[in-house]
């Protein structure tokens, strides 16, 4: 069978299903989804249709981005669009077998959007809904509305389409088409593709490698996983096309073993690969013969760095080494290699299907192109979004995240991860670009966003960072083992109230000497946060050091618990709870902290807060 | 002035490399407006060390790949970038700027950290003096007050004190990883690695167990490459004063320098500077020394009388011995020499038997081990000895080891060969066990014990058939090719994987490696030989060399790597019962004449009794005295409760020894001789170099040199021609009488040995044999046709398992020496019965748990380890102690030709207890 067959048929079958007479139920069962009970609602539906002898189609899906309301259903009927559920519940997914699916009511009340022609009454397109609309989903474009498990469904999205585009081109031409597109690698550093891939091509050399780096480390991020779970072959066509541009001839995809989902889906993907032939000796009969081999890597954080990468594959301790030489001139087994993170995988298959023309319409002058982020912290609505390059910090934020959560008041964003920085109010204007980050102390990174409310403390949330860094550092160079534990200890010095005049300045010096001397970029970039935190919140560090005191009320030691008397009421729900008792009281009586027990675990806080509020953190000095 | 010194010592090795590559690839670049040459594809740090010009550095080390870690050699480069000067290759026109504020800034800051991090108790640290860090620090200006502010921590790892000779003191360590990057990259042992993450990453074992609960072999590379206290000797003292002269314990012939204070050696290290070990050693050169001044050593000459020793003074026992031996007819006295001994010890010991005692009845050691090699490569090449150079190992394309276990017997060849391997050598490796070195190898083919002809022999066939064989070289250089090829027609595959068990793709891939991958060299020792096919097996590998041209050439040849340390002095200087010294042969009769004219005798020319026939014949009564040099047949040779008898057997026996070892037990006399470290003299090792060996304290006690023993003896008994001054003097009179040596003198050895054939003063010596033609008699490399013959002994139902037997990496031979070091036998105490989890469960005995080992000869009870590198049916044992002696056990069964007993292959049946 060609490859136009094989798209016919993969189109005719995607559409028998979901426009066939049978419904089918759509159930997110990525990693957010399953966590969120995608399992258990499956059950339900199947468990309720087999009761009510319904026949329904029950399909895993991916993840459509809207984390915070798994678990997310999808149901397709003849004649209606899909309707997307956000929360649901056994209970509910009885009920929409019985309302929807027997009855033909969509329940409109528990509908978060619709998707396809026709409209349903008081149902919002869901592309239409506020946080959906700023976003254009390119590379998340199937996530959510394909069966990850099933090739067919890929092709009949136009997948591979890429593959057999470039096939029918020269190397050199593929290469010229991504030289166009203007891609960045999607890793954090931003470097053009093409370059990367011209620095290869020019080495020379008969053995070669092109690697995935699937190893996402980032706390707080989650696209790469997101992505792996619910469209692989997204990913594997465009190592595919690569590896033809490139002329590689053995590929890998180093993917932690963290992600036991995004690794069962792609040996899965590329079983089916090779069952069409879109992988191994003559790909689509063009000849060209490549193969991906997927390693699995132990969760090291250094891994996603591309040297210790290379030396985790080769069975070695996963430490960088320095560079030049670069990977393109001499990378795994000492043969050049090409190293590109997922999404940039993606983005390729992506402009040879739909064209470099389609991907510059979105992007800034020097970043094209549309980027996925995971969106976290106190934003109200957190999950995987994309948006054009070039989108402001502040649409994202308060558009597309609704805000912050109980209307609080937005502090920083760190963007970047751990080598990434904190950015203020001020900046939010701040367009998410590769170059605008940078100026800004940040950078893009690989896409996490964490966005901070008033309640945290800078001082911390450098602290936390290093302290993530110096945990993950390999330990090979010395000012990144040791420079980040020295500024580690001073930060838990400076937030514990042992703080010293000249720790910001000491602090400033080790990060200039930690940033200057490193051998890699996990050391290189490890003073971000603090150098951001100083810069822009360097009265909080003051404060601390100075007065010992907690701006945020945050670091425990510097802060007491103490009881409003005039809030109390003496409903003893804190006195029970408390794990230490340091707490006294009788009934009805104002209840009060002993301050020499209380370890600050915040547990009566959190039971008083919304019913008295009697319970509140005070400055300690 | 100590910083310039450790900067002289970075310097060093540098140095030379740059005076031999002169003229070639010269580079210029500027090192801070400084003009300097440089070779092209050295480092910059490599290029302004050499200079003379210091960069400060730490995880720089000069045999190592660059590593990058400690950021201590940042320079500036063109572009303005900070690069690491031990990483960054030269490049002509370069400018490199080696310090200004910003580079400071970053090499401070590391040397601060670290020193923050650091335990420093400098005047107490084991390490004063001699620590890079210290040089650093002071290079940097580092003080007080710069480390003021930072936070001091340092972790609290407790001291690892399980290794007998040295300690791991990680609250010392800087993570430089120059320990680990040694015993991985120089000795491919691979003991020690990085471990944990962050602050918590330090350098641990397998399962971060204590150093002597690992796959460490002791061999103090890393201590000595360690920059700072965290590897550190047990005993740190300093030497007063060093003597450079040659390690004793194997045919490797390393070069090292004996610390001395006082009259007592306390330590040794390696000499960097010879083309041998390159300052590498293994654990018994390093720290095996204490057994020289030793409390247990023999100080005075014993006489037995009414079975009890006496102390006696030198001219009594001298006297004594030459009353008894001068009633002795000569064909009645036999002498065993020592391969522990010097060449001029053992040319006394000869000229003694020949002359005074009038009988060719002189043999050594190597009868018990190399005594196939040197008959049968004498047959097919016209000379018994490796025919390369240890230093050519490294530059082979394709090296065979068969029957040898380097790393455990050898280790600086098993150096060498781990080397070779890094430099893109294949390997294969042809041993019963998995031994350690099959780690690196392409092929490991693990044939059963005693099948090694049917192995080469079928391997022969394949590289015949396949037409790699080296038509040229045979048709010019060798005779007797097509009987040969006629003999391999039996050995089709099927035959010989029956016979080896051997699986066939594995036999034709390494035949097909070897024959196709050159130069190749073959490495062997006592697994070829010790069987009683022995010469069978060393024709084979000779046969092998010839049929793919690879002899005389640089890289190639067959290579038996001796035992003892000096085994091939002991036969050069003719003590074996053929040959007159440097291999003239009893029946030529112009050597008589030279040796009668020399020695001014009438001597008898009749071949004397090889060591196996002189037990025999003492059994009978036939031989009715033995004077035995340096050597403890009792436990070292097969079949102990014959050899018993033998020498109970005696009227009078002359043990000369160090030690009062088992053998000297038994003696009637017993004279206290010299260890290596009180007498001057030469050893001549694997290679056939003359090295010197320099008396670096007085002898101990009263014991003098053997060479003096002998040559007092053979006064007292009148005797002429043994009024020797110095053993320099002996070794003139063993050039003036043996052509081979004829040019080697001590001034000409003086800074490096010479390897023999070395004919006159012009001459520089042969590193390589037989480049031209060989020296058979036609001056053709002979083919010899060969017919499998099974191992004396096969397993049966009744002793269904094969025993073979080999040594440890901590000792030597019957441990007399190196038992004596308390160290060593901490580390490996006892002989331990190894085999496979299979045979063990089927016994139904665990790991460490005493069992009866039973032979027809007699039965032992060791103690077993199970590992996996047994095979299924064949046990190992090691020979080193009296206690459970392992030859009780093996078979006396001998080679034909050259008397050399099967000690690697007998049937044995293990019992649990």
């Amino acid at each position: 069978m060609n490859f136009n067959e094989l798209f016919k048929e993969s189109v005719e079958e995607y559409d028998s299903l979901i426009s066939g007479v049978i419904p089918v139920i759509l159930v997110g069962s990525a990693t957010c989804g399953k966590s969120a009970g995608a399992q258990e609602i499956s059950a339900a539906f199947k468990a309720e249709l087999e009761e009510q002898n319904v026949m329904a189609e029950v399909i895993e899906v991916g993840c459509i981005g809207l984390c915070y309301l798994e678990p997310i259903v999808t149901i397709i009927k003849e004649g209606m669009p899909a309707i997307f559920y956000g929360d649901v519940t056994s209970k509910q997914a009885k009920q929409l077998v019985n309302d929807y699916i027997i009855d033909n009511n969509p329940m409109i009340e528990s509908a978060l959007g619709t998707f396809g022609d026709k409209q349903v009454e008081g149902i919002p397109n869901l592309f239409d809904i506020p946080v959906m609309k700023p976003q254009i989903r390119r590379i998340l474009r199937n996530c959510g509305f394909i069966d990850p498990d099933n090739i067919k469904h890929y092709i009949a999205m136009d997948g591979y389409k890429g593959l057999n585009n470039a096939l029918d081109l020269k190397p050199g031409e593929v290469m010229e088409k991504i030289k166009l597109s203007g891609l960045r690698g999607r890793g954090g550093a931003g470097f053009p593709t093409w370059m990367k891939w011209q620095f290869f091509v020019d080495s020379k050399e008969d053995e070669n490698y092109l690697i995935c780096n699937a190893d996402e480390g980032d706390p707080g991020a989650f696209m790469n996983r997101s992505l792996l779970e619910s469209d692989p072959h997204s990913v594997l066509e465009g190592i595919v096309i690569a590896a033809y541009a490139i002329g590689a001839k053995e590929g890998y995809i180093y993917c932690r073993a963290e992600y036991p989902l995004a690794l069962e889906r792609l040996k899965h993907a590329i079983s089916e690969m090779k069952k069409l032939g879109f992988l191994g000796e003559n790909i689509l009969g063009s000849g060209f013969n490549f193969d991906i081999k997927i390693k699995e890597g132990a969760g090291a954080f250094v891994c996603g760095e591309e040297t210790a990468l290379i030396a985790s594959i080769e069975g070695k301790r996963g430490m960088p080494r320095t560079r030049p030489p670069f990977p393109t001139t001499s990378g795994l087994w000492g043969k050049p290699t090409v190293i590109n993170n997922v999404e940039t995988m993606a983005s390729v298959s992506l402009i040879m299907q739909a064209g470099h023309d389609a991907f510059v319409e979105h992007g800034t002058q020097d970043s094209k192109g549309t980027k996925t982020f995971s969106l976290v912290g106190n934003v109200k609505n957190t999950g995987l979004i994309e948006v054009p390059l070039g989108t402001t910090l502040k649409q994202v934020i308060n558009e597309i995240g609704g805000g912050i959560i109980n209307d609080g008041m937005f502090k920083a964003v760190q963007i970047g991860g751990p080598s990434g920085g904190c950015i203020p109010e001020s900046y939010l204007d701040t367009k998410i670009d590769y170059d605008s980050l940078t100026m800004a102390g940040a950078i893009m990174g690989s896409g996490g966003l964490v966005v901070m409310d008033q309640n945290s403390c800078m001082v911390d949330v450098a602290h936390y960072f290093l302290e993530f860094i110096q945990n993950e550092s390999c330990g090979k160079c010395v000012p990144c083992r040791l420079g980040t534990k020295q500024m580690l200890d001073i930060l838990t010095d400076i937030t514990t109230g042992k703080g010293k005049a000249g720790d910001i300045e000491l602090l400033l010096e080790l990060a200039g000497g930690v940033k200057d001397g490193s051998l890699c970029g996990l050391g290189q970039t490890s003073p971000n946060p603090i150098l951001t935190t100083i810069k822009y919140f360097k009265d909080e560090y003051n404060a601390h050091i100075n007065e010992k005191r907690c701006p945020a009320l945050l670091c425990n030691e510097l802060i007491n618990y103490q009881v409003i008397d005039e809030k109390c009421k003496g409903c003893m729900l804190c006195f029970r709870s408390c794990p230490v008792g340091a707490i006294s009281g009788s009934k009805k009586e104002v209840h009060s902290i002993n301050i020499d027990k209380c370890i600050k675990c915040g547990t009566c806080i959190e039971l008083c807060s919304g019913m008295y509020n009697a319970i509140e953190r005070v400055h300690k000095y | 002035m100590i910083v310039f010194i450790n900067y002289l010592k970075n310097l060093g090795p540098i140095k030379i490399i740059n005076l031999i590559n002169m003229n070639e690839n010269q580079i210029t670049l500027k090192i801070d407006g400084l003009k300097v040459n440089a070779e092209e594809g050295s480092t910059i740090l490599e290029t302004a060390l050499s200079n003379n010009i210091y960069i400060p550095n730490l995880c720089y080390y000069p045999d190592l790949k660059p590593w990058g870690s400690c950021r201590l050699c940042m320079v500036e480069n063109d572009d303005g970038r900070l690069v690491t000067a031990c990483e960054t290759l030269v490049q002509d026109g370069m400018n490199i700027i080696t310090e200004n504020d910003r580079i400071n800034r970053v090499r401070k800051l590391s040397a601060e950290l670290l020193i923050a991090n650091h335990e420093v108790d400098c005047l107490t640290c084991r390490k004063n003096d001699d620590c890079k860090l210290q040089e650093v620090s002071s290079y940097l200006g580092i003080n007080r007050e710069d480390l003021g502010s930072l936070r001091r921590q340092i972790n609290n790892i407790s001291m690892d004190d399980s290794n007998p000779f040295f300690d791991r003191d990680l609250k010392k360590c800087i993570l430089c990883g120059v320990c680990v990057r040694t015993c991985n990259e120089l000795l491919g042992v691979k003991a020690i690695d990085f471990g944990f993450r962050g602050y918590d990453t330090k350098i641990t074992t397998f399962g971060d167990r204590s150093i002597v609960n690992s796959n460490c072999v002791s061999c103090g590379e890393c201590v000595v490459a360690c920059p700072v206290g965290a590897l550190v000797p047990k005993e740190p003292v300093k030497p007063a004063r060093e003597v450079k002269t040659v390690c004793p314990f194997c045919g490797v012939g390393c070069n090292i320098y004996l610390g001395i204070r006082g009259n007592q050696v306390i330590n040794a290290r390696g000499d960097a500077e010879n083309s041998i070990n390159k300052g590498n050693l293994c654990v018994k050169g390093r720290y095996g020394f204490k057994f020289i001044n030793h409390p247990n050593r023999l100080t005075k000459p014993l006489i037995k009388r009414n079975n009890i020793f006496e102390e006696v003074e030198w001219d009594e026992a001298l006297d004594y011995v030459a009353h008894k031996l001068s009633k002795i007819k000569s064909e009645k006295f036999a002498a065993i020499s020592s391969a522990r001994c010097t060449n001029e010890d053992n040319y006394a010991v000869q000229k003694f038997t020949r002359v005074v005692m009038g009988t060719n009845n002189v043999d050594n050691c190597a009868r018990s081990c190399h005594a196939p090699s040197v008959a049968g490569l004498a047959k097919i090449f016209g000379s018994g000895a490796m025919s390369n150079s240890i230093d050519e190992i490294k530059d082979s394309a394709c090296l065979f080891v068969i029957g040898t276990n380097p790393t455990a017997s050898y280790p600086v060849i098993g150096l060498r060969i781990v080397e070779a391997v890094k430099n893109g050598a294949k390997l294969i490796v042809a041993d019963p066990r998995n031994i350690d070195i099959c780690k690196h190898a392409d092929i490991v083919l693990n044939q059963i014990p005693g099948t090694d002809v049917a192995l080469l022999m079928g391997m022969m066939k394949i590289i015949v058939d396949d037409e790699l064989i080296d038509e040229k070289f045979i048709e010019e250089r060798c005779e007797n090719y097509n009987e040969f090829k006629e003999s391999l027609k039996e050995y089709d595959l099927r035959t010989v994987k029956a016979i080896t068990g051997v699986n066939k793709e594995l036999i034709v891939k390494a035949a097909r490696m070897y024959g196709s991958t050159k130069p190749a060299s073959i490495l062997y020792s006592l697994g070829i030989t010790e069987h009683t096919h022995g010469t069978e097996n060393v024709f084979a590998l000779g046969n092998l060399a010839l049929l793919t041209g690879n002899m005389g050439k640089p890289s190639t040849g067959v290579n038996p790597i001796r035992g003892q340390n000096n085994v091939q002095g002991a036969c050069d200087m003719g003590c074996l019962p053929d040959v007159f010294p440097g291999y003239q042969k009893l029946e030529d009769p112009e050597a008589i004449h030279r040796f009668e004219e020399a020695y001014k005798v009438k001597l008898n020319n009749s071949n004397g009794l090889m060591f196996p026939e002189m037990l025999e014949v003492a059994r009978i009564g036939n031989i009715k005295a033995m004077y035995i040099v340096g050597e403890n047949p009792v436990t070292s040779e097969p079949n102990t409760e014959n050899i018993k008898k033998s020498l109970k057997n005696l009227d009078f026996l002359i043990v000369q020894d160090i030690f009062m070892s088992e053998t000297a037990m038994m003696a009637d006399v017993v004279l206290p001789g010299c260890s290596f470290a009180e007498k001057d003299g030469t050893f001549t090792n694997s290679e056939r170099r003359v090295q010197r060996v320099r008396k670096a304290i007085e002898p101990v006690g009263e014991s003098r040199p053997d060479w003096l023993i002998t040559c007092q003896i053979a006064q007292k008994m009148g005797a002429e021609g043994f009024e020797f001054n110095d053993a320099s003097e002996i070794y003139n009179e063993i050039a003036e009488v043996a052509p081979i040596f004829g040019g080697i003198n001590y001034n000409r050895i003086n800074e490096e040995g010479i390897q023999w054939p070395c004919i006159d003063e012009k001459d520089k010596g042969t590193p390589i044999l037989h480049t031209q033609t060989f020296k058979t008699e036609s001056g053709k490399g002979r083919f010899i046709p060969l017919k499998y013959r099974p191992s004396a002994e096969l397993p049966d139902k009744e002793y269904p398992l094969i025993l073979t037997t080999g040594r440890s990496i901590y000792h030597y031979q019957t441990s007399t020496m190196t038992g004596a070091v308390e160290g060593l036998k901490t580390l490996y105490g006892e002989d331990y019965i190894d085999m496979c989890q299979e045979d063990a469960s089927s016994i139904g005995v665990k790991d460490n748990e005493k069992v009866k080992v039973i032979s027809r000869r007699g039965e032992i009870e060791p103690k077993v380890r199970i590992t996996e590198s047994c095979l299924t049916g064949v046990v190992f044992m090691t020979f080193h102690f009296s206690e459970s002696a392992t030859n009780i056990l093996t078979n006396s069964a001998l080679d034909p030709i050259s008397k050399t007993p099967e000690f690697k292959v007998c049937a044995v049946r293990v019992e649990k207890i």
